[in-house]
C-alpha cells in the first residue's frame, strides 16, 4: 500500500511539464493536484493528526520525542535570539531608515514569504528581502545560515506566529516550482538519496536514532535552535546538513536551487500556521 | 536482542540464529588505519559499524549494535535468507539490482566501500 502511494507520488513527477516532453499525452499536474496528492499521502499516514499539528515536525508524530520536547519549550533556548533580533530590527541604519522601511507591515512578515517576484524572475525569500534591504540602504549585507540574520529570523517569527503559510503559484512562477519539486524528488550524493526518500518514503522510520519528519510541515517554524548545532540556524542551512548526510556537494546557501527548493516545500504546507522559531534536536 | 530475532522473523524468515561475534580487540579503528595509509582494512564488522563506511546501523538492526534505524530489515539469520554468498554480496554491492526504487545505498557501484572491505563486510554479515 505504502509502496503504491508512493508510486504515485513518482509518476506524478514524472508528469511534470518540465519534463513532459518524455510523456506528451499526460496530464500536467498541477501544484494543485501535488498538494493534494501529498496531503492525501500523510493523511493517510497519520489518521487523526490535523493539518496544523505539521507545524511540530517529528514532534507531531512521536510521542515519545514530543514529551522532552515540550519540556525544552517551556524555557526556550531561542529567546536570546528573538531578544538580539529584537534590537537588531529597531537599530536604525547609517542612514537613519530601518527594516521598518523596507517591510512597511512590521516584522510579523512571514506570510509574505517565499513569493515569485515576475520582473526578476526569480524567487524571493525572507533572507534576500533582508539582506537586500541592507544594500540598499548602503549597509554590508548579513552572512546566510546562521548568526545575526537568524536572530533577525527568530524575531521576525516570533512576531509572525499565527500567521498561515500561503504560498501563491501563478503560470509565472511554474517553472521555479517545478525546478523545486525536481530537486526534492532527485536523487543525489553518494549515498543516492533523494528528499522525498527519507521524508515521505521513509516518514516516521528511523535512521540510526533519527525519527525521519514528514515534508509536510517543515517549513513553518524556522529559525530553529537546534541542540547538534549548538546554535540558531536557517532552513537553508538544515537543507545543507541534509546534503550533507547523502554526501551531496551543498549549494550556496541563498542560491537559486534552494531558493526554487524553498518554494516548493513552502507550498505544501499552505493553510499551516507559523510557529517559529523552535528547537529542534 | 530477542527482538532483532523477532523482528527479523517477522521478515517472513524461518530458523535459528546464529551468532557468532567476537569484536576483535586491539585492532586498528578504520581511522586508524587509513591515517597510516594501511592497506589491510578494518574487520567487516568495524566497516560495517562505522558511520563513515558501511553505517549499516542507519538503518540495519544488527547484533550488537546500538540504536539500529529501520529503513531496512534486521540482519539476522542471514545464511538461510541469502543462502548463496554471491547473492548477499551483490545486495550490498548495488540493490538497485534487486530493487530499482530502493533505498539502500550502492555500496560497490557508488564506491563507497572498496571491493575488499565489501568482501569483509560479506563475511561479517553472512554469518549473523
Ligand atoms: C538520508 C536521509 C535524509 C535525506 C535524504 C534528507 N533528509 Fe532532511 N532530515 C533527515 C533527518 C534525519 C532529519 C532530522 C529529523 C527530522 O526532523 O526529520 C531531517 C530534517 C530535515 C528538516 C528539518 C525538519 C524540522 O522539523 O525542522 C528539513 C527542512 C529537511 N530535513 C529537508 C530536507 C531536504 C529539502 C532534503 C533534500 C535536499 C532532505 N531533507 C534530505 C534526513 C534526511
Ligand atoms: C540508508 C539505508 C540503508 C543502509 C545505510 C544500508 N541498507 Fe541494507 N537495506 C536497506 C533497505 C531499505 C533494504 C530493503 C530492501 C530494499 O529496499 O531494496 C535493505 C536490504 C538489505 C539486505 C537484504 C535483506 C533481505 O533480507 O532482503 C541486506 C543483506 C542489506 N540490506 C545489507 C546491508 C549492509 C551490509 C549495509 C552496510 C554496509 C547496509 N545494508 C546498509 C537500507 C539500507
Amino acid at each position: 500500500m505504502k509502496k503504491a502511494i508512493f508510486a504515485v507520488l513518482l509518476s506524478a513527477l514524472a508528469a511534470a511539464p518540465s519534463v513532459q516532453a518524455a510523456a506528451p499525452v499526460a496530464k500536467a499536474v498541477t501544484p494543485a493536484d501535488d498538494l493534494k496528492l501529498y496531503r492525501s499521502y500523510f493523511m493517510k499516514k497519520f489518521p487523526g493528526l490535523p493539518l496544523d499539528g505539521y507545524a511540530n515536525g517529528v514532534y507531531a508524530i512521536d510521542r515519545a520525542s514530543r514529551d522532552g520536547w515540550e519540556a525544552i519549550e517551556e524555557f526556550p533556548p531561542y529567546e536570546p535570539f528573538v531578544e538580539e533580533g529584537k534590537a537588531l530590527w529597531n537599530k536604525p541604519f547609517k542612514n537613519g531608515k530601518g527594516y521598518k522601511d523596507c517591510f512597511p507591515g512590521g516584522p510579523a512578515q512571514n506570510k509574505n514569504f517565499p513569493y515569485f517576484n515576475k520582473v526578476r524572475k526569480t524567487v524571493i525569500t525572507q533572507e534576500l528581502a533582508i539582506n537586500e534591504c541592507l544594500q540598499a540602504n548602503g549597509e554590508e549585507p548579513l552572512k546566510y545560515g546562521k548568526g545575526k540574520i537568524a536572530s533577525l529570523l527568530a524575531y521576525m517569527a516570533f512576531e509572525s506566529r499565527g500567521q498561515k503559510t500561503n504560498v501563491e503559484i501563478t503560470p509565472e512562477s511554474l517553472e521555479a516550482y517545478n525546478k523545486g519539486k525536481q530537486f526534492y524528488f532527485a536523487r543525489r550524493g553518494q549515498l543516492n538519496f533523494s528528499c522525498a526518500q527519507c521524508h515521505f518514503q521513509s516518514v516516521g522510520q528511523r535512521i540510526r536514532s533519527d525519527i525521519l519528519s514528514p515534508a509536510l510541515g517543515q517549513t513553518t517554524h524556522w529559525p530553529v535552535y537546534r541542540a547538534t548545532w549548538g546554535d540558531m540556524g536557517t532552513l537553508h542551512r538544515r537543507f545543507e546538513g541534509c546534503l550533507e548526510q547523502v554526501r551531496a556537494a551543498p549549494f550556496k546557501l541563498q542560491g537559486e536551487e534552494y531558493r526554487n527548493l524553498e518554494f516548493f516545500i513552502t507550498h505544501m504546507s499552505n493553510g499551516i500556521p507559523f510557529n517559529g522559531p523552535s528547537f529542534r534536536k | 536482542m530477542t527482538n532483532i530475532k523477532t523482528n527479523a522473523l517477522r521478515w517472513g524468515l524461518k530458523g535459528a540464529v546464529l551468532f557468532t561475534l567476537i569484536l576483535p580487540l586491539g585492532a586498528p579503528g578504520p581511522a586508524q588505519a587509513a591515517e597510516a595509509g594501511a592497506t589491510t582494512p578494518p574487520p567487516g564488522k568495524e566497516i560495517a559499524f562505522d558511520r563513515k563506511l558501511g553505517n549499516c546501523l542507519a538503518c540495519h538492526a544488527i547484533e550488537g549494535g546500538d540504536s539500529p534505524g529501520d529503513l531496512g530489515p534486521p540482519l539476522a539469520a542471514m545464511q538461510q535468507r541469502f543462502p548463496d554468498r554471491a547473492k548477499l554480496r551483490a545486495q550490498i554491492a548495488d540493490p538497485r539490482k534487486f530493487n530499482a526504487d530502493t533505498r539502500m545505498p550502492p555500496f560497490g557501484a557508488y564506491k563507497i566501500l572498496s571491493d575488499q572491505e565489501i568482501d569483509l563486510v560479506v563475511d561479517f554479515i553472512h554469518k549473523l
